[in-house]
């Protein structure tokens, strides 16, 4: 970990203006990956901006009749909110299926969708990864990639986004809520949120330079049957080797979302047309154009398979 | 004290301490937080500065040239460490590469440097501005692709190969025949807390508070490393975090804390990193092996044959994957062959059960396999071919052996009879269900072992020994031996461990500790029982020890009196015979497992499991099933998550932190039931006792390998068993 300073920060334009002012500082919030990728030394901002004084950690109804979620509300908060569990059921789902009881006590909402990929190659220093040194080169291709993405993959990278809580908000239609650098405010659907890799693997989101979340708002409930699976190599404490989120109505429309197959929770609002075909017709036009590697190929039948067992439970009532 | 003759009654016998499942005495102080692991002597010696350990960044070739520079200049930086100013260095006779590596690089991560700074951080951060440039050179990196230049290497004990009778004819003729390869992988022993040391100089005099398992080899081992006397060296290591076999030896942190204290001039402590440890140590090393079994239409095996690759290190060692086969089960005409290929990975060595744990893996599946050909229950077909004699030795018998019993009273216990013999046959909503079972095997190998013990004069009782508790119990069944023998309640007696100024033991290691520890104590008792007798005039053959009272006769005096001020001492060390070459000794287990297979997902989650174990007497059956629990937990990961991966390429082991390398979590062990055979076995020792500590992960791999195939009719070979090696091969969705 190279030296740092440190402030605390009172307000959103207090936090933006001091990123402004601090070229290579981050803001910090649940630290649950950005200290770890600062002890490995794969991170290493010159300062680091303390945003959890801020008082974004209240869930509120909008007029819409949505939720805006404050961007510090921690991951188990926002599990256990009656209105979440009533209402957006997968979301409290897919956060459960994540990290561990004390990290979700730490970790924040909008740190979650900012986590980085858990490519062992971009943890090890050692390795070429275009994401951690651009141009370097990416080990995992070619490497051990059986965690890797099968879709939206380049020749720089096949990262994935590590996220169960993106997965879900990437169905429940959630938008991004920011304050950039100069004071204006912006609402980004989390579809255009996450970035894939191109030639600029390092580039995660659209978010510029000194750009803050602070709320996460989802829109009015949709209603459904909402499933959350996660398929993993152990029963808890595991990144998905894929995961399905679903919002599947009673007559049979509805919404997919998959994790652990691409650099951002994937989504292909066109494969949900197909939804009342089955899993295989809809996984068609969701894994259309994907490039596994000979490790991960599996992910593709799985993904289908999964998504089979998922609809079969929505339509068991 | 010498043991050559079969024991007859002695003290122990009485169990009123001993047999009984007495909570460990170190518990409080490690529930507290008040037991001081090695990292955290912040007490023991004053100023004590950190040292930070730097791996080699490729797995073999040169290092050209090292820039130090900036390192030195960082704040609070105080020395650093490497090949070239570290002065000569000898390597220890355990080790296979050397510890401080340069300029030649044997694998990756090997420790380059250690930087030495006044606090953690500035350490890390200093190491992190090291330089260094490397010529690679070309590594050997794949076991498959060079097993075949494997050359015979002999096991612990015993030839690369061995034959009985005509296997290859045999086989030929056999009408039922299997043959089948079965691949396990690398594997870590992932304990919880790190290898760690803190090093002090006084002149020429070393004091080294670490985390061993073996005192007396990491003494010398240290001492010849630095090339001083051992005398001058001092190790000591009460608490342990876990060792699996991964702290047998000495290791870079020892090493490097040493170095770094001499050139900084003070004490300086140094834990490997959690991302380090993977490729810097040591781990289980991947075998490939072929198993061929030819038996008679009943059931009966005529020809049994192991075949055995693995890869070390140039001077390595094998896996010795093939030793529990010789010795299993009955048929006339066997083989086993050992190779053993040159490896560019970080250098193979024990780990919980080294040989058998990956040899059950597969001979439990070919048993399974067989079984399966012959139509025959696989409980009844390993009952059929179990054997009362060494079958390389049909006049060398067990000592003891009843594992047909452990196998029925397993089977009786876990409903055996529910399961349906066809696979694939149990669905319960998306879990296919499955039943399996394997035997375990493990020797009961027993080591020389002191101890020193002191009664005072208020009556309490100090046991010391230089023996290891890496949490199995250790100190307490040495307290109940310690008790049973000297006629005192477990609250008189004090255990002090871990200390190379303590007798020498046989250290934890191979399931040997708990026999050959408290066979040592009961030495050292029986000296002081004698002297106790003496200073009372009693006649020592009749003299009893209870109640903390010595009796004679009608005789009785309180033993606090018999010590006397001055106190008594003796030390005594139990020392063996030929006893385990007239039997052999060795621990079974018939263990079972109900898994669940996610018919869509191939998601596998172990629902039940139980061991059935027969390990002569048991010292302490609450330590004991948690050695068994712990070790049947170990045989989960193994048979589903646990994998060193290798980047064939690159030449490391990729997923080198515990995010990466899966063990199983608390939801992955839903239930555990142990049973212990009521046993005690008289040629083991005094204590009657053997161990169970590696038992317990022996068959688990092959039974829940076994369980999945009766869930889904499907055979993976290759470990660890993934829900990729089942997908295409599961039944259709929805």
């Amino acid at each position: 970990m190279r030296p740092f300073t440190y402030e605390r920060a009172r307000s959103p334009a207090e936090a933006v203006a001091a990123a402004t002012r601090t070229p290579g500082a981050r803001f910090i919030a649940g630290g649950t990956n950005l200290l770890d990728l600062m002890k490995l030394e794969i991170e290493a901002p010159a300062h680091l901006i303390d945003v959890n004084g801020l008082a974004l950690d209240s869930i509120e109804t909008t007029p819409e009749g949505g939720l805006r979620i404050g961007a510090l509300v921690r991951n188990t908060d926002l599990a256990a909110d009656a209105r979440v569990r009533r209402d957006y059921v997968l979301l409290s789902r897919a956060l459960l299926a994540g990290a561990s009881g004390q990290l979700r006590n730490r970790a924040t909402t909008a740190g979650n969708l900012l986590q980085r990929t858990r490519c062992p190659y971009f943890y090890d220093t050692n390795m070429p990864c275009n994401k951690r040194q651009p141009g370097s080169g990416c080990a995992a291709i070619g490497g051990f990639s059986r965690q890797h993405a099968v879709l939206g993959t380049s020749e720089a990278c096949i990262a994935t986004h590590p996220s169960d809580m993106a997965v879900a908000m990437r169905a429940l239609d959630a938008v991004v809520e920011t304050v950039r650098a100069d004071g204006a405010a912006r609402s980004i659907p989390i579809a255009e949120f996450h970035r894939l890799p191109g030639d600029s693997p390092q580039m995660e989101t659209v978010l510029a330079p000194g750009e803050l979340i602070t709320a996460v708002t989802l829109p009015r409930p949709v209603g459904g049957r909402q499933i959350y699976r996660k398929v993993r190599d152990r029963a808890s404490y595991a990144f998905a080797l894929v995961s399905v989120g679903a919002i599947i109505q009673r007559d049979g429309s509805g919404r997919v979302a998959l994790g652990g197959v691409a650099h951002k929770p994937w989504r292909v609002e066109a494969a949900e047309a197909e939804l009342p075909r089955g899993a295989k017709a809809v996984a068609d036009r969701l894994l259309a154009g994907a490039r596994p590697t000979q490790e991960n190929a599996f992910k593709l039948p799985l993904v289908e398979r999964t998504l089979g067992a998922v609809l079969a439970e929505a339509r068991g009532g | 004290m010498r043991f050559d003759t079969p024991a007859t009654t002695n003290p122990i016998d009485q169990l009123k301490i001993i047999g009984k499942p007495t909570d460990r005495i170190d518990g409080p102080l490690k529930t507290t937080g008040a037991a001081p692991y090695a990292y955290e002597r912040h007490d023991v010696v004053p100023n004590q500065a950190y040292g930070h350990v730097v791996g080699a960044a490729i797995a073999k070739g040169r290092i050209t040239s090292m820039d130090l520079a900036a390192a030195r200049r960082a704040p609070g930086v105080l020395a650093i460490v490497t090949a070239e100013n570290a002065g000569r260095l000898a390597k220890g006779n355990l080790n296979t590469a050397t510890l401080l590596g340069g300029p030649e690089i044997e694998h990756y991560h090997q420790a380059i440097a250690v930087v030495v700074a006044e606090s953690f951080e500035q350490a890390r951060a200093a190491a992190q501005l090291i330089r260094v440039d490397y010529v690679r050179a070309a590594g050997r990196f794949d076991l498959a692709a060079v097993k075949d230049s494997g050359r015979p290497a002999p096991l612990f004990s015993g030839p690369a190969d061995t034959a009985v009778g005509d296997f290859a004819d045999a086989f030929a003729a056999a009408p039922v025949q299997l043959d089948a390869t079965y691949t396990t992988p690398d594997q870590a022993h992932a304990m919880m807390e790190p290898h760690a040391s803190i090093a002090a100089w006084d002149g020429d005099r070393l004091t080294l508070w670490t985390s061993n398992q073996m005192i007396d080899w990491t003494t010398g081992e240290l001492a010849k490393t630095l090339g001083i006397a051992k005398e001058k060296v001092r190790l000591i290591s009460p608490f342990i975090g876990g060792g699996f076999g991964g702290k047998l030896f000495l290791r870079a942190d020892a090493l490097l804390a040493a170095l770094g204290a001499r050139a900084a001039g003070r004490p300086v402590k140094v834990a490997l990193p959690r991302p380090l440890m993977f490729n810097n140590t040591t781990h289980r090393p991947a075998t490939i092996q072929r198993l061929r079994i030819g038996a008679t239409r009943e059931g009966r095996i005529t020809a049994i044959g192991h075949e055995s690759w693995s890869g070390d290190l140039p001077g390595g060692k094998p896996e010795a994957a093939v030793q529990q086969t010789r010795l299993l089960y009955a048929g006339a005409n066997r083989l086993t062959t050992t190779r053993l290929a040159e490896l560019d990975l970080a250098e193979g060595n024990a780990m919980r059960a080294p040989g058998e744990a990956p040899g059950l893996m597969a001979l439990e599946i070919a048993i399974d396999e067989m079984a399966e050909k012959l139509g025959l229950d696989p409980i009844e077909f390993r009952i059929l071919n179990d054997t009362k004699v060494d079958p390389e030795k049909p006049d060398r018998p067990f000592s003891q052996r009843n594992l047909t019993q452990c196998l029925r009273l397993g089977a009786e216990r876990f409903g055996w009879s529910r399961r349906s013999a066809r696979p694939g046959q149990h669905r319960e909503g998306r879990w296919l269900l499955g039943m399996g079972v394997a035997a375990a095997y493990r020797g009961a190998p027993v080591e020389t072992s002191g101890a020193r013990i002191r009664l005072d004069g208020s009556g309490m009782v100090t046991v010391e020994t230089d023996m290891t508790d890496i949490g199995t119990g250790s100190y307490t069944i040495i307290g109940q031996t310690a008790a049973e023998m000297m006629g005192v309640p477990l609250d008189k007696v004090v255990v002090r461990l871990g200390d190379s100024s303590f007798p020498v033991s046989a250290g934890s290691g191979g399931q040997w500790g708990a026999n050959s520890a408290t066979a040592g104590v009961y030495a050292a008792c029986v000296k002081l029982r004698e002297a106790v007798a003496q200073k009372l005039g009693f006649n020592a053959a009749e003299v009893v020890f209870a109640d903390g009272e010595v009796r004679s006769g009608n005789r009785r005096v309180p033993l606090a009196e018999a010590a006397g001020e001055s106190g008594l001492l003796a030390e005594d060390r139990m020392e063996y015979g030929d006893l385990d070459k007239r039997y052999q000794q060795g621990t079974f287990a018939a263990q079972f497992i109900e898994a669940g297979v996610d018919a869509a997902t191939g998601e596998i989650r172990v629902r039940r499991m139980l061991s059935v174990c027969d390990a002569g007497r048991i010292l302490n059956p609450k330590t004991a099933r948690s050695q068994v629990i712990g070790g049947m937990t170990m045989g989960v990961g193994a048979a589903l998550m646990e994998e060193l991966v290798v980047d064939k390429r690159l030449g490391f082991f990729v997923n080198h932190d515990l995010a990466g390398y899966e063990v199983p979590v608390h939801a992955d062990i839903p239930h555990q039931e142990v049973i212990f055979l009521d046993e005690a076995d008289p040629t083991t020792s005094p204590m009657k006792a053997k161990g169970v500590a590696e038992l317990g992960i022996c068959g688990i791999g092959a039974a829940v390998a076994n369980a999945i195939h009766n869930a889904t009719g499907l055979r993976v070979r290759d470990y660890p068993i993934t829900l990729d090696k089942l997908l295409d091969r599961l039944p259709a969705v929805g």
